[in-house]
């Protein structure tokens, strides 16, 4: 399997996500296309919701409860066992959850375009920004696996989140208010698409303006055992001497730890940012299990407090 | 008729004339339907742009202390304003 490097795993601790390009080859998405099965045509007077049900009810997809192991969850041959068997998918889910992944759930997500909407008398808008599941105070994470079977354009309106994120403590929906985030960014890829999200990251899916229905497959997972030291961290040297911080003559070197983890997203907030910056240096300390690690004195100077 | 217009800017601190991060519109004449994930640039650089453009604020969010031991947790964006204008549409 291939691994998630040091510097990946850094983006993925600051970011809340890793996209990864047309990962999937092309038999496995139609593959997955056919087992997925096609929502029927947009009928007059035949609501979303009841296209949705149907859809679900045909699909060869097999409902799956909660608490399995993933790798027992889907038929080796089947499209999805072969997605999580492919060498990029295992290592990341090894990477970020250990050994034997546990399943949560699924769900196929299908946006309809506007025709359906029309026939069926309802409004074709954008899903409100939402964090999943509920309140979720843990520094341990789990993560969601976002697969694209097929391109998506801009017109489809592919899942939209803003990076940075996930390390907010909200409520699901109750930040449906914030329409617009500097930084947000919205999905169009190539078919094959993996995004992996850490479970915090706010999200929606985007209004389908086009006239192709579109397909999204999201699987669940959490850890069963450690999260500590999972990927190829071969690339991480020891503890970093403290590099200059404010003071400094020229840009900090690119793609180390320390310069991910205290890159600044679009919408962070002047004073808030700085709490971002402690709470990925948490997160990097949860995952690494250095308990002293640091970047840019956050930490140490809030943990000197004396004998 | 008269209908509301609503702005909702969310600023980088709680001056009002601060760089706004994040933005809601919500227009009660129902000239444009806006919707999450609609506009990645905001309609305002800063809260004092949007007043000088002619909208009026009618809400801040206050400025609260920290709790003991939840000082480093993080949840929903801070500096909210709410700005309204009031147009006339026809009956």
């Amino acid at each position: 399997m291939t691994l998630l490097t040091s510097v990946e795993m850094a983006r993925f601790v600051a970011r809340g996500f890793l996209r990864f390009d047309a990962a999937v080859p092309d038999d496995i998405n139609a593959q997955f296309m056919a087992e997925a099965g096609a929502a029927p045509d947009a009928a007059d007077g035949r609501r979303v919701m009841a296209v949705y049900a149907q859809t679900l009810a045909g699909s060869a997809i097999a409902e799956a409860p909660p608490g399995r192991p993933l790798a027992d969850t889907y038929p080796a041959d089947s499209a999805l066992g072969r997605l999580l068997a492919l060498p990029r998918v295992a290592g990341a889910f090894r990477s970020l959850l250990g050994e034997a992944p546990v399943f949560d759930h699924h769900f196929l997500h299908i946006t309809f375009p506007p025709s359906y909407h029309e026939a069926g008398g309802g409004e074709n808008v954008s899903q409100h920004t939402h964090q999943d599941s509920t309140i979720d105070p843990r520094l341990r994470f789990d993560v969601q696996l976002m697969y694209y079977p097929h391109e998506v354009t801009l017109e489809m309106g592919g899942t939209r989140f803003v990076p940075g994120t996930h390390l907010r403590k909200v409520s699901e929906v109750a930040i449906g208010r914030y329409q617009n985030i500097r930084g947000q960014q919205h999905m169009v890829c190539p078919a094959g698409t993996l995004l992996f999200l850490h479970h915090g990251l706010w999200h929606g899916g985007g209004v389908n303006r086009s006239d192709r229905t579109r397909y999204m497959f999201k699987i669940r997972a959490h850890a069963s055992g450690s999260q500590v030291r999972q990927w190829d961290a071969r690339d991480l040297n020891g503890g970093p001497a403290h590099r200059p911080i404010f003071f400094r003559k020229s840009l900090p070197e690119p793609d180390t730890v320390e310069t991910i983890l205290m890159a600044s997203e679009p919408w962070f907030e002047q004073d808030t940012g700085r709490l971002e910056y402690v709470n990925r240096v948490k997160l990097w300390r949860y995952v690494t299990g250095d308990t002293d690690y640091d970047a840019d004195y956050w930490m140490t100077r809030l943990e000197n407090v004396g004998a | 008729m008269r209908r509301q217009k609503v702005l909702v800017l969310y600023l980088a601190n709680s001056a009002l004339d601060a760089p706004t991060v994040a933005w809601s519109v919500y227009d009660g004449a129902g000239e444009a339907l806006r919707m999450a994930g609609d506009q990645d640039q905001p309609p305002y650089p800063t809260g004092l742009a949007a007043l000088k453009d002619g909208w009026r604020l009618f809400q801040a969010s206050q400025l609260n202390p920290h709790a003991r031991g939840e000082e480093f947790d993080l949840a929903y964006l801070k500096y909210e304003f709410w700005f309204e204008q009031l147009v006339e549409v026809a009956s």
